[in-house]
C-alpha cells in the first residue's frame, strides 16, 4: 500500500489488538537513508483515523518535504500541518481543509520557493512573520466561506536546524528525544488555562465538562492571537503534531513509549493510532512524526 | 462598533442572520428603526424612535435577540430567560440602570425597547485613547459602578448578579456619568457541546466556568475593567486570567501603588481572596483616591535589593578617548586608547604594567591567548605583542584601518579592515592564511562556528564562508552592519543600522524573525536564559524574548546606547553615551544602579573576578565590584 493511500484512506474498524506485528528490525535498514557524505536526512510518517465514535473525519493534514542530496546539497526543509475541524453540519471538515491549504499555500508560495534562492535579502518577510499571515489568513477564509465553522491548526515548518511553530487551539506539537516527551505548545483551551493557574489539578482537567471549550480557533474572527515561535529541532529526536483525538487520549508517557520503541516513525503512526481506537476512538485521530538524525 | 464574539453552533449562519433590520422598518407599529448602535454575540441594538410621540423625537433604543437555539428545549429555554430578565429589569430603578419602557416577540426574535443613552461606551472610548485612562478619572468612574452594583447586589427579594461586566458594557453619558446597558440578556455562552468554542469575554471571574455566579464574580469583572482602563491592554488578546502576568505599574507607572493595590485584590483567583463585597471594594477606592497626587517612591514596590552605591574599585587615566572595549587575560587588562596605544593594567589595582604605542587610534577590542596579544589599529596594522612586557612579535599590514575586533581560534586570528577583507592570520607567525570578501568596511567581530565563519560589513551584507573562505551564503540588510553577531543554538544574532535586530537560520541564512527598534543598532547583542539583550540608538536597552521575538522590557537611558551589554549572574551591564555604566535586573530590567563617568561610554565591559572593566570618553579606564 503507498504512503499516500495510507494517510487518506478512512480506518473504518478497529483492528484486532494481536494482528499483523512486525518484529523489530535493526534501525539501520528501515528507511533511514543516509547519503554519500554520511549524511542522514528527515524521516516521516503519517496516520489518520475516524476514530471509533464519529461518521466523519474532520481533521486535516498536510505534508511537504523537500530533501537534498550532494556536497553542496541545501538542507531538508518540510511543512507539516494538523487541523482539528468543529461546527456542526459539514463546517467541520470544510473549516480544517480550508485552512490547511490556505496555509499551505501561503507558507509554500512565501516560504518554501524562496528557499531555493542562491541569495537571501532582507525585504522578504521573515519566516515567523509568514507562519502569523499564513494563519490569518486562514483565519479570514474560514471566516468568510465557513459560517459557524472553525479549526484548530497546528503548523511546523522545519528549515535547517530550526522549527517554527504557528498554531492557534488544542490540537499539539510534542517535542520527543532523551527519552522525554514534552508539549511545546500551549492548549488554548479554558480547561488548560485554569490547570495551570492550579484552579484545577490534570485529573479534573482530563475529565471536565468543558475541556474542549476553547477560547481561540481559526474562524473565530477578528483578532485572533497565534502563537509563533521558534525552537532548534530535536538531534536523535522526534517532533510529533497531532489533534485531540490522540494526545486526550492516548497518556502521554504511552506516546513516549510508542514512538521511543518504534523502528520507523510510520509504524510508529500507525501505533499511536491503534492505541487511540483500543481506548476507545472517540474524536478523529491525526499523527504526524518527523524524526531528526544525530547529524 | 463592538467587537463580536462568535458562538460556533450548528445553527450558525443559516436562520436569524444579524443585523438585518434596516432603517426605515418600523416595529409594533410604534417603533422606527434609525439605524444600528451595535452587534454583540446573539443580539443587535438599535436607534429607534418612538412614533407615539409625533411631535418630539423620543429617542429610544430598541436590543433585538435572535435565539439561535438548535435543540427545542434549548430554544424555549432561552426565551423563557430572556422574558425572566426582561420582568426584572422592569422592576429596577437606579440612575445609571436605563429604564425599559417595553418588550415584544415577533416571529423568532425578541425585542427590549430601552432608553436611549447618548454617549460612548468605555471600549469605545479605550480604543480611540492614545493612553491608559487617568487614575482619577478611573477611580470616578469605579466609585460609581460600585454604586449601581451594591443597589444590584442589594435587591430584594433575590440579589441581581451582573455577571456581564465589561466596557462595553458600560457607557459613559454626556454627563460624564456611568450607565450599565446590558444585562446579560445575550448569552453567548453554550456550555457542553463537543466543539463548542467561544471568544472568552477576558473579564469573567475563573468561577464563572464551573457555573458559579456570585456577587464576587462582579468584584473580579470590575478589577478586570478597571486593570483595563488603566492599562490600555485588554485582556480579550492575552490568555484568561492572566492579569497578574501584566502587572499594572509595570505598564503604567503613573498609576499609585494603592490603586494597584485595590485592582489587584479585586483579581484574586480564589473568590474568597478578594473583597468580600463590592461595599468593601468601594471603601478601598475612596481610600486610595484620598491618596492619589502624593508622589510615591519608585523604588517601594519592588523586590530587587537596590543598591545606591557601587563600588569603583579604581580607575587609570590615559590621554585620550577610550572607544573600545577591554580584555581580561590572567590578571592583565589589556585597553587600547585613542592616543595610539595599548595598555595593560593590573586587573586587581590598575596600575600601569605596559602600553605599547602604535600610529593610530585603536578602537578593537584586544584579543589574548597565552602570552601574546593581538590588537588592530588604524594605521591599518594588526600588531601582536607578548602579554607580560608589550614586547611586538610580528605586524601585518592590512589595506585600511582595522576597527574590528579579533577573534581566535584554531591558532588563527580572525579580523576584519576597512579594506573590505575578512583577513585569516596564522597566530603564531603572522601570515596571512587566507581572506573572504566583503562588500564594504569590516568592522564587526567575525564569529566562529561549526567550521564556517560568520561577519557583516558596512555596505549592510552579511556572509557566512567557510574555512577556506568559500562562501556559503550572503544575507542582506538595508544599512550598515557595525554590530557583531552571536550564534546560539544554530540561530545568528546581530543588529544594523537599519534599526533592526536579525535572527537567522545559521545553515542556510534564512531570516526567521526580526524585531524593529527605533534607531540604528550599532550594539551587539548577547544572550542569557532565553533572552537576547541589546542596545540601541534610541536609548533603550531591550531584552527580546528569542524564542517568540517579542519584547520583554526595555529600559530608557538618556541617550544613544551604542556599546554593547554583557551578562553576570542576573544583571545586564551596559554603558550609554549618556555617560553611565548601568547595572539591570536581567529578568525585570529594573536598574540595581549606575555609575556616572565624564563622558560617553561606547565600548563593551569585560567581566573577570567579580568585577567589571571599561573604558570612557573621559579617557579613563575604570573597574567596578559586579
Amino acid at each position: 500500500m503507498s504512503f499516500l493511500d495510507r494517510i487518506f484512506r478512512r480506518k473504518k474498524s478497529l483492528p484486532s489488538p494481536d494482528g499483523v506485528k512486525t518484529a523489530p528490525l535493526d534501525p539501520g535498514s528501515l528507511g533511514l537513508r543516509t547519503d554519500a557524505e554520511g549524511r542522514r536526512h528527515i524521516v516521516i510518517g503519517a496516520s489518520q483515523s475516524t476514530g471509533i465514535e464519529r461518521t466523519h473525519n474532520e481533521d486535516s493534514l498536510f505534508i511537504l518535504l523537500g530533501s537534498a542530496y550532494g556536497e553542496e546539497a541545501m538542507p531538508d526543509f518540510g511543512v507539516f500541518i494538523v487541523a482539528d475541524g468543529m461546527g456542526g453540519h459539514r463546517s467541520g471538515e470544510v473549516a480544517s481543509a480550508i485552512s490547511v491549504r490556505t496555509v499551505a499555500q501561503s507558507i509554500t508560495r512565501d516560504g518554501v520557493l524562496n528557499l531555493f534562492d542562491f541569495e537571501q535579502r532582507d525585504d522578504r518577510p521573515p519566516l515567523q512573520e509568514l507562519v502569523r499571515n499564513a494563519l490569518e489568513q486562514a483565519n479570514q477564509r474560514v471566516v468568510d466561506r465557513v459560517p459557524g465553522g472553525g479549526t484548530t491548526l497546528t503548523l511546523a515548518v522545519l528549515l535547517g536546524t530550526q522549527m517554527t511553530i504557528g498554531h492557534v487551539g488544542d490540537s499539539r506539537a510534542y517535542v520527543i528525544a532523551n527519552n522525554h516527551a514534552k508539549t511545546i505548545t500551549r492548549d488554548h483551551s479554558l480547561v488548560e488555562r485554569l490547570r495551570e493557574l492550579g484552579q484545577l489539578t490534570p485529573e479534573e482537567a482530563a475529565a471536565h465538562p468543558q475541556r474542549n471549550v476553547l477560547y481561540r480557533a481559526i474562524g473565530q474572527g477578528a483578532n485572533l492571537e497565534v502563537d509563533v515561535f521558534t525552537e532548534p529541532a530535536p538531534r536523535d529526536g522526534y517532533l510529533l503534531l497531532c489533534s485531540d483525538g490522540l494526545w486526550g487520549v492516548v497518556p502521554d508517557d504511552d506516546i513516549l513509549r510508542i514512538v521511543a520503541s518504534s523502528n520507523h516513525p510510520q509504524m510508529a503512526c500507525d501505533e499511536l493510532v491503534r492505541a487511540a481506537n483500543a481506548a476507545g476512538g472517540p474524536d478523529n485521530i491525526t499523527a504526524v512524526l518527523v524524526y531528526f538524525p544525530q547529524d | 462598533m463592538r467587537r463580536t464574539t462568535r458562538a460556533l453552533d450548528s445553527k450558525g449562519g443559516e436562520t436569524g442572520a444579524l443585523g438585518q433590520l434596516q432603517a426605515g422598518v418600523t416595529l409594533q407599529d410604534r417603533y422606527l428603526v434609525l439605524g444600528v448602535l451595535g452587534h454583540g454575540g446573539m443580539s443587535s441594538v438599535y436607534k429607534g424612535r418612538d412614533l407615539h410621540f409625533p411631535n418630539v423625537t423620543k429617542l429610544v433604543a430598541v436590543k433585538e435577540m435572535t435565539n439561535m437555539a438548535a435543540d427545542q428545549t434549548m430554544y424555549e429555554m432561552i426565551v423563557r430567560n430572556f422574558e425572566r430578565e426582561a420582568d426584572l429589569l422592569a422592576t429596577l430603578s437606579h440612575a445609571a440602570i436605563p429604564r425599559i419602557y417595553d418588550y415584544f416577540t415577533h416571529e423568532s426574535n425578541s425585542y427590549l425597547v430601552m432608553e436611549f443613552i447618548e454617549g460612548k461606551d468605555l471600549e469605545a472610548i479605550l480604543r480611540e485613547a492614545d493612553e491608559p485612562i487617568a487614575e482619577d478619572q478611573a477611580i470616578s468612574w469605579a466609585v460609581e459602578l460600585c454604586d449601581v452594583l451594591m443597589y444590584l447586589h442589594n435587591h430584594q427579594p433575590q440579589p441581581v448578579v451582573f455577571r456581564d461586566l465589561k466596557p462595553s458594557n458600560i457607557m459613559v453619558d454626556h454627563h460624564g456619568h456611568i450607565r450599565l446597558i446590558d444585562f446579560g440578556i445575550a448569552r453567548v455562552f453554550q456550555p457542553g457541546q463537543k466543539g463548542t468554542m467561544i471568544g472568552t469575554e477576558g473579564y469573567s471571574p475563573p468561577e464563572q466556568y464551573r457555573g458559579e455566579a456570585s456577587p464576587v464574580g462582579d468584584v473580579y469583572a470590575l478589577g478586570a475593567t478597571l486593570h483595563h482602563l488603566l492599562t490600555k491592554r485588554d485582556p480579550r488578546g492575552e490568555p484568561p486570567f492572566s492579569f497578574s502576568e501584566r502587572p499594572i505599574r509595570e505598564i503604567n507607572p503613573k498609576v499609585s501603588g494603592e490603586l494597584e493595590a485595590v485592582v489587584d485584590a479585586a483579581l484574586k483567583y480564589d473568590p474568597k481572596d478578594r473583597f468580600p463585597s463590592i461595599e468593601s471594594m468601594k471603601q478601598a477606592l475612596m481610600a486610595a483616591a484620598k491618596k492619589t497626587g502624593i508622589l510615591i517612591s519608585a523604588q517601594a514596590a519592588t523586590v530587587i535589593s537596590p543598591r545606591n552605591e557601587v563600588q569603583e574599585l579604581w580607575s587609570f587615566e590615559c590621554e585620550d578617548e577610550i572607544r573600545g572595549s577591554p580584555t581580561v587575560h590572567e590578571g592583565l587588562v589589556y585597553i587600547g586608547c585613542y592616543d595610539n596605544n595599548l595598555y595593560a593594567l593590573n586587573a586587581k589595582t590598575g596600575e600601569f604594567v605596559w602600553k605599547y604605542p602604535t600610529e593610530g587610534g585603536i578602537v578593537s577590542r584586544p584579543a589574548a591567548e597565552e602570552d601574546m596579544v593581538f590588537v588592530g589599529s588604524e594605521d591599518e596594522r594588526l600588531h601582536a605583542v607578548t602579554a607580560s612586557r608589550g614586547k611586538l612579535i610580528w605586524t601585518y599590514f592590512a589595506d585600511g584601518p582595522v576597527r574590528s575586533s579579533l577573534t581566535l581560534s584554531d591558532g588563527h586570528v580572525f579580523f576584519g579592515a576597512d579594506d573590505g577583507h575578512l583577513h585569516v592570520l596564522n597566530m603564531l607567525s603572522g601570515r596571512r592564511a587566507w581572506r573572504a570578501e566583503a562588500n564594504g568596511p569590516v568592522r564587526t567581530t567575525p564569529l566562529i562556528g561549526h567550521e564556517r565563519v560568520y561577519y557583516g560589513c558596512e555596505s549592510g551584507d552579511f556572509y557566512c564562508v567557510d574555512f577556506r573562505g568559500e562562501l556559503k551564503w550572503r544575507f542582506r540588510a538595508k544599512r550598515a552592519i557595525t554590530s557583531s553577531p552571536i550564534m546560539v543554538e544554530g540561530i545568528i544574532y546581530f543588529g544594523s543600522m537599519d534599526w533592526t535586530l536579525y535572527a537567522l537560520e545559521g545553515e542556510g541564512g534564512w531570516q526567521l524573525w526580526r524585531f524593529r527598534m527605533g534607531r540604528p543598532v550599532i550594539s551587539t547583542p548577547t544572550y542569557a536564559e532565553g533572552k537576547i539583550f541589546i542596545g540601541c540608538a534610541d536609548g533603550n536597552i531591550y531584552a527580546i524574548d528569542a524564542r517568540a521575538s517579542r519584547e520583554s522590557w526595555r529600559f530608557q537611558t538618556d541617550h544613544q546606547v551604542t556599546g554593547s551589554p554583557i551578562i553576570h549572574n542576573d544583571s545586564v551591564y551596559c554603558g550609554s553615551v549618556d555617560g553611565n555604566m548601568y547595572c539591570l535586573d536581567m529578568r525585570s530590567g529594573r536598574k540595581r544602579w549606575n555609575f556616572t563617568t565624564g563622558g560617553p561610554i561606547t565600548g563593551t565591559p569585560a567581566l573577570a573576578d567579580n568585577r567589571i572593566f571599561f573604558g570612557s570618553t573621559d579617557h579613563r579606564v575604570y573597574a567596578l565590584l559586579a
